[in-house]
């Protein structure tokens, strides 16, 4: 039904080149009327803001940071796609809005002589004009309008200068016809690009000139395969029209970026005016010493080192975690106190709050985390860190980007995994995602803490400064690095093969952080994560709880103790009861009730399936009480604490702190014989087997959403639990030869 | 005439050329280094690679190999 009611919108697509502030001037115009979703089949986010100026409700698409529009991939196709009004979830935009850093001109209007080919009313508005000034730009903004006939509006997206100026020259592009372009490419390449565009008329086969220029200059062949233009006749002509441009003097591709930057050139021609001596600035001065060989790599250490201790500290992160386990532990008494014993209660407190607080209680490290990495992206380090890592990485066949993403899954894979979207190359970004959840991340410090606690026999060297335990711990970390390695290596030289990715990677000038872009940031991604690691822990917590708590066979479990039980409350209410006996009387109680719920879970579903599989972990040294406590971590790994818990009698409330489970595991024998369960080489093969297995739930999914498809996850759980089997099998049997020999 | 990669810091040139019609060149061009421009080398990462490069006003970093790709001659 026709909805005329309703004030017609008008959809303008911002584009920009990285670092021109885009980010900053989509939150700035859009505010909190923003929508975030991916395209599908590709990892570009798909992000709409949209306001209403002057009674006009306009919806911008805000497209990735990109420099050219010739698409070698997918996801750059994606833009291209948009663009033109060729991709089927996106409305086709009535007009484009290209956003340019103001200091650096020349290379920005490369990407409007693109732009202005699309035939869209566009509209440009000049950025970070403070930046110029202190570099000694001058730009004259009205010739330049003049000169390209279309609207330049001047803003400083991050003080918020000039936005109303913007959006009503935004207005206004509902009634602006598309600009007249001159193509800036040679006569040679314009009449091939005729002929081109006549045959395939000829062939029935319909394109935007746009995408016919592109199929002449694109050599890689990667535009033709996926417009699947014609057939091979036509490749043929493309190839046979490059020839003669060749001959004539018009080699493609470099044609594109000579005849674009003439266009440039004689574009600004009188336009921008430099100062002779070019000033040096105050980012000049720091590049200087943040890229120096020795100045630049102490700071690099020092600045990772501030990160990494924040993460880690008991001060922030410590403290703030605190806050949310006494939180959750006061709901839980709520919620026991409220409600009687039986399953819903148990539903709610071993299930649900122990399962979804359990992750959440990683969510300040992961705040602090993406606080940092929005902090430093926004001020123009990133790319710096980058810059000095990426020797080492390319002797992998990887480069500097996957510093970061690697870098924070120390603290939780999740953002380390999200983190990865700063590399262009999906090859690479893929193999950064998959070796990303090998990093030791903060989950699995519990299963070190308590494993080296309890059975690492404790040697100090140094003076203290070094010991056996911390060296173990070392080990655990170095493991994971050096398995992501050989990995990625393996990786890179199997299945995703590929060259080794170009560093071409511009070095923005530093600027202050904009608040208002870190805190948009580090507030959506630790949305997204209590949401999308939240309904997921949600489910798994409920899944392993229910194997863990049915079939509930009262008659069976609770028979034997049902005698006792009654004796030990009617000596409880008996007057005549000392109070020394009646603590006695307690502790019995309290014995026998764990010895109750480990009963229980002996007999649950989850129990028995680990009595089953015992003969599969035997070889790693382990009991089925450890092959069960280890299937129900699967969906997050820290659970192996508070299941280990409950298979010792002790009910589910202990930490890796609480010394009666280390006592138990390490009092604890296998069935039927007083051989203890645990020694050096079963612990160590536990915290291999955690170091290396894919036991989370969580990074799961968001790989699954990072790469849209659930081969990458499936490939990652399963690549990553053969490791840990045979890693953990390896140093059971390694360790407990070289400890008899 | 030499080729970027044995580029030393302080060093400035002036593009010849960039050879090839691979991913890397076709960057390189799109990035602003095209015939006639004057690129001068900043800097070094600390080992020994990548390099920065100032052109076109701007900061640009690239690894020797691909700096391989761009044909120039002393300034």
């Amino acid at each position: 039904m026709s909805t005329d009611t309703q004030t017609s919108s008008l959809t303008v697509a911002l584009i920009g080149n990285p670092n021109t502030g885009k980010s900053t001037l989509f939150n700035a115009i859009s505010g909190v009327h923003q929508k975030t979703g991916n395209y599908p089949g590709v990892t570009v986010e798909k992000k709409h803001g949209t306001f209403e100026h002057q009674g006009q409700s306009i919806e911008l698409i805000d497209l990735p940071g990109t420099y050219s529009l010739a698409p070698r991939s997918p996801d750059e196709m994606i833009t291209v796609d948009v663009l033109l009004g060729r991709n089927a979830f996106e409305a086709c935009p009535d007009a484009v809005l290209v956003i340019l850093d103001a200091s650096n001109l020349e290379r920005n209007l490369y990407l409007v002589s693109q732009v202005l080919e699309l035939g869209l009313p566009t509209l440009l508005t000049l950025n970070m004009g403070d930046v110029a000034q202190g570099r000694g730009i001058t730009i004259d903004v009205a010739e330049l309008s003049k000169r390209l006939e279309i609207p330049v509006v001047e803003i400083q997206a991050n003080k918020g200068k000039g936005l109303e100026k913007l959006k009503t020259e935004l207005t206004k592009l509902g009634q602006t016809p598309a600009v007249e372009y001159a193509s800036p490419f040679p006569d040679a390449f314009q009449s091939e690009l005729a002929e081109l565009e006549k045959s395939l008329v000829a062939q029935d086969v319909k394109l935007p000139s746009f995408l016919i220029e592109r199929l002449l200059l694109d050599t890689s062949g990667y535009l033709e395969t996926e417009l699947h233009a014609a057939g091979s006749e036509f490749h043929e002509q493309l190839i046979q029209a490059r020839d003669r441009l060749k001959s004539a003097g018009v080699p493609v591709p470099a044609v594109e970026a000579m005849s674009r930057y003439g266009w440039v050139t004689s574009v600004l021609d009188g336009i921008v005016t430099r100062e002779k001596n070019r000033p040096v600035t105050f980012s000049d001065k720091l590049d200087k010493v943040l890229t120096n060989r020795w100045s630049g790599s102490i700071a690099f250490l020092l600045i990772m080192l501030v990160v990494f201790q924040s993460i880690f500290s008991d001060h922030l992160a410590g403290k703030l975690m605190g806050w949310i386990e006494a939180a959750f532990g006061a709901l839980k008494d709520g919620v026991s106190s409220v409600l009687a014993e039986g399953p819903l209660e148990s539903l709610l407190v071993d299930g649900v709050i122990a399962g979804v607080g359990g992750v959440l209680v990683f969510l300040p490290q992961i705040c602090i985390l993406f606080f940092f990495i929005a902090l430093l992206e926004d001020c123009g380090y990133m790319a710096r860190a980058a810059y000095l890592m990426d020797k080492l990485f390319s002797k992998i066949g990887l480069s500097g980007k996957s510093f970061i993403p690697l870098l924070s899954s120390f603290a939780c894979a999740i953002p380390g995994v999200m983190a990865a979207r700063v590399i262009e190359n999906r090859r690479d970004r893929l193999i950064t995602i998959l070796v990303a959840p090998l990093m030791s991340c903060s989950a699995r410090l519990p299963v070190y803490l308590i494993m080296i606690g309890a059975f690492m026999p404790k040697y100090e060297f140094l003076g203290g400064w070094l010991s056996s335990h911390s060296i173990t711990m070392f080990s655990m970390y170095m493991l994971g690095i050096v398995t992501a390695v050989l990995v990625a290596w393996l990786l890179k030289s199997t299945i995703l093969k590929g060259p080794t990715p170009p560093f071409v990677m511009e070095l923005p000038s530093y600027k202050l952080p904009s608040i208002k872009t870190v805190s948009i940031q580090v507030a959506g991604r630790a949305w997204a994560f209590i949401r999308r690691a939240g309904t997921l822990i949600f489910a798994a917590s409920i899944i392993v709880w229910a194997i863990s708590y049915y079939p509930r066979d009262q008659e069976k479990v609770e028979g034997p103790y049902s005698a006792e039980l009654e004796q030990i409350t009617l000596g409880l209410v008996t007057k005549s009861v000392s109070s020394a006996e009646r603590e006695l009387l307690k502790d019995r109680q309290s014995v026998i009730e764990q010895e109750i719920a480990g009963k229980y879970l002996r007999n649950s579903l989850l129990g028995q399936s680990g009595q089953f599989i015992e003969p599969v972990v035997k070889p790693l040294g382990w009991d089925w009480r450890i092959g069960c406590a280890t299937i129900a971590s699967f969906p997050a790994r820290e659970v192996i604490i508070s299941t280990l818990g409950v298979i010792y009698d002790l009910g589910g409330d202990v930490d890796e702190e609480s010394d009666s489970l280390r006592e138990r595991l390490q009092d604890a024998t296998w069935d039927d014989s007083d051989e203890k369960v645990y020694n050096i080489p079963v612990a160590l093969s536990i915290m291999v087997f955690f170091a290396l297995c894919a036991q989370c739930a969580a990074t799961l999914a968001v790989i699954k959403r990072e790469t849209n498809s659930w081969r990458w996850p499936i490939f990652t759980f399963c690549y990553m639990t053969t490791l840990a089997y045979v890693g953990a099998f390896i140093t059971y049997q390694g360790a407990s030869w070289f400890l008899a020999a | 005439m030499s080729d970027l990669s044995q580029a030393k810091v302080g060093d400035t040139f002036t593009v010849q050329n960039v050879t090839g019609d691979d991913a890397v060149s076709v960057r390189l061009m799109e990035m602003g280094i095209t015939p006639g421009i004057e690129v001068s080398v900043i800097g070094c990462a600390p080992l020994g690679d990548p390099i920065e490069i100032e052109i076109r006003g701007y900061r640009l970093s690239l690894r020797r190999t691909e700096a391989a790709c761009v044909v120039c001659d002393p300034a």
